[in-house]
């Protein structure tokens, strides 16, 4: 017994490092922001408690609602992008024969590189006088116009299609290892009934992966909510603040504007915004392994 | 039976469409690679999707040694080495604290391991925006506030859930009675982690490795705000780089800084592609 008790020491002396990690590093210093999100901070961290006045600033202050609203749009382009071209490359990959693992390598390189490279890349890209505009002006078509990083109305759609670009990828591997775990029976049966593939996809193949579906929601939404390289390295969140998201809003006030507290709450709203879904989502994935 | 013709003309749609899928993801990587290759009068008067008529590593060669952030014309060199300064150390700290935490959270289960596990998890998916003012706080209070220990510190800490899941979930589908074989023998704890656990653990290392490596070579927030003037990480360097403001653009020299940003997690992919993908299925289903 004596060794039992011994043994049970050790354990939980080589899980301290990460008792630390996630009661101080992860916890702590996320009740830490929340509690900051309550103060005066301005510049520097503050105690002093002045009640919600920040929720209260940042509820009524129409750039902040601008740049929330900007996620759902970023957000909605950036889902339906990634799952809908997601999903039809993995179908079309799952039929076809491993030489086609070059196309796999042209979907999913994008996913190796970081955010702050796709922002620069699609910079490259869109700018009016190197880019996409130029190019076509060059063909012969003078006047031809496409300034859409200088837009304060679809600035915010070329983040979503490059963060697109980026993450397409992720839909591919998730569904592609779904795909892979589907009966050939199936396939067989259907090819017996001469039943379209399409039809075999659209009916019985992605009706069964509706939890694919569900983890590759929640993790995209993670990314939406966080998304702050690519912000900064593709418009800054400009024109003025046309295309700013909640994450650079909440780093502005910290570092350039000085308001800690106003960009705490900022960082709390947007870290209850995510929990919304990821919540559930465990909920239902740890009640789903326990039956 | 289809006939033939209905089938292949399904086929060439089928490839057709993925032919044009696969432009949309090859273009932005393409018109890079060409400028980057290019001499900075021709970019200014070729065409975007130009090949170079003349191919000259000047850009490149630039970026590398004497490209300059503000007025500091160093290249990108000095970041480059910084960042595996801090990559390395961080990246094994990580991989060792997460192995032993999937062991002793898959083999020795206990409630008050799965709740820490459970911990970990949820906080995996806390925006690092929450945690950025403590953590300056106490970077300054221990005093290494923009110093590469500080970076180091703060990769592996958050580092160590990602490697925690992954070894994890790795564990637990391995069988139950490899360790109760070795606690009949009268081996302890880690006796057995090192004996039996450890050797049986390079799949998973392997894929944890490129998945810390890209996340901590990817990283931009941590570099941005904790990283010093001067010797910031890669990712805030070759940003700044870009931003660094000429009478005439350097447009050759910008783009083989990315190009050269963009490679060492571009080879990997390249070389190890497939511990790329199962490290991005498994990583992918948390729990």
């Amino acid at each position: 017994m004596k060794g039992h008790f011994k043994q049970k020491l050790l354990i939980a002396a080589a899980l301290t490092p990460t008792v630390l990690v996630a009661v101080y590093f992860i916890w702590g210093f996320g009740a830490a922001t929340a509690y900051l999100s309550f103060t005066d901070s301005g510049f520097l961290p503050s105690k002093k408690l002045i009640g919600l006045f920040h929720y209260q600033k940042l509820f009524s202050s129409a750039r902040w609602w601008n740049t929330y609203g900007n996620m759902f749009i970023y957000g909605g382009v950036y889902l339906l992008g990634c799952l809908s071209i997601g999903i039809v490359i993995a179908a079309m990959l799952d039929r076809l024969p491993k030489s086609a693992i070059i196309y796999r390598t042209i979907y999913l390189y994008p996913l190796a590189l970081s955010l702050v490279i796709t922002g620069l890349a699609w910079q490259w890209v869109l700018s009016p006088t190197t880019g996409l505009q130029h190019l076509i002006r060059e063909l012969g078509f003078e006047s031809f116009s496409f300034n859409i990083l200088g837009s304060s109305e679809y600035a915010i759609y070329a983040l979503g299609g490059a963060a697109i670009w980026h993450s397409t990828g992720l839909v591919i591997v998730l569904f592609l290892s779904g795909m892979k775990g589907i009966d050939v029976d199936l396939w067989r049966s259907a090819q017996i009934d001469r039943i379209p593939t399409w039809r075999v996809y659209a009916s019985i193949v992605l009706p069964q992966l509706r939890s694919t579906l569900m983890t590759a929601i929640v993790l995209l939404a993670f990314n939406v909510v966080r998304s702050f390289d690519i912000v900064v390295a593709l418009t800054k969140g400009g024109p003025g603040h046309a295309s700013e998201l909640p994450a650079l809003y909440a780093y502005e006030f910290y570092f350039v504007r000085g308001n800690i507290g106003q960009g705490s709450a900022a960082a709390v709203v947007m870290v209850v915004s995510i929990m919304a879904i990821v919540l559930p989502y465990l909920i239902y994935e740890l009640r789903k392994r326990k039956q | 039976m289809k006939s033939g013709r209905q089938y292949s003309l399904r086929s060439a749609l089928v490839h057709g469409l993925l032919f044009v899928l696969a432009l949309y993801f090859l273009v932005p990587l393409y018109v890079m690679v060409v400028a980057s290759f290019k001499s900075l009068d021709e970019i200014i008067h070729s065409s975007i999707i130009a090949l170079p008529i003349v191919w000259t590593t000047a850009g490149w060669e630039k970026a590398w040694s004497s490209a300059c952030t503000g007025l500091v014309c160093t290249g990108i060199r000095p970041y480059f080495f910084e960042t595996m300064a801090i990559l390395f150390p961080a990246m094994s700290a990580a991989i060792v604290i997460g192995a032993l935490n999937g062991y002793l959270m898959s083999f020795w289960r206990s409630r008050s391991a799965d709740i820490l596990f459970g911990a970990l998890i949820i906080g995996s998916f806390i925006p690092l925006q929450l945690f950025l003012i403590p953590l300056a706080v106490t970077m300054g209070k221990l005093g290494i506030f923009g110093s590469t220990f500080g970076l180091i510190l703060i990769h592996t800490v958050y580092g160590v859930p990602l490697t925690t899941m992954l070894y994890r979930n790795f564990y637990v589908s391995l069988p139950a009675e490899l360790v109760k074989a070795a606690i009949v023998d009268g081996a302890g704890v880690f006796k057995i982690f090192r004996s039996v656990i450890v050797p049986m653990s390079a799949p998973i290392t392997i894929i944890a490795v490129i998945l810390v490596f890209g996340g901590i070579y990817n990283d931009y927030i941590f570099a941005l705000t904790f990283g010093e003037t001067g010797k910031r990480p890669i990712m805030a360097a070759v940003l700044n780089i870009i931003s660094t403001q000429y009478a005439v653009a350097e447009h050759n020299v910008n783009m083989a800084a990315v190009m050269i940003s963009a490679l060492p997690t571009l080879l990997i992919f390249l070389v190890a592609g497939k511990f790329f993908v199962m490290g991005l299925a498994q990583g992918s289903v948390k729990g």
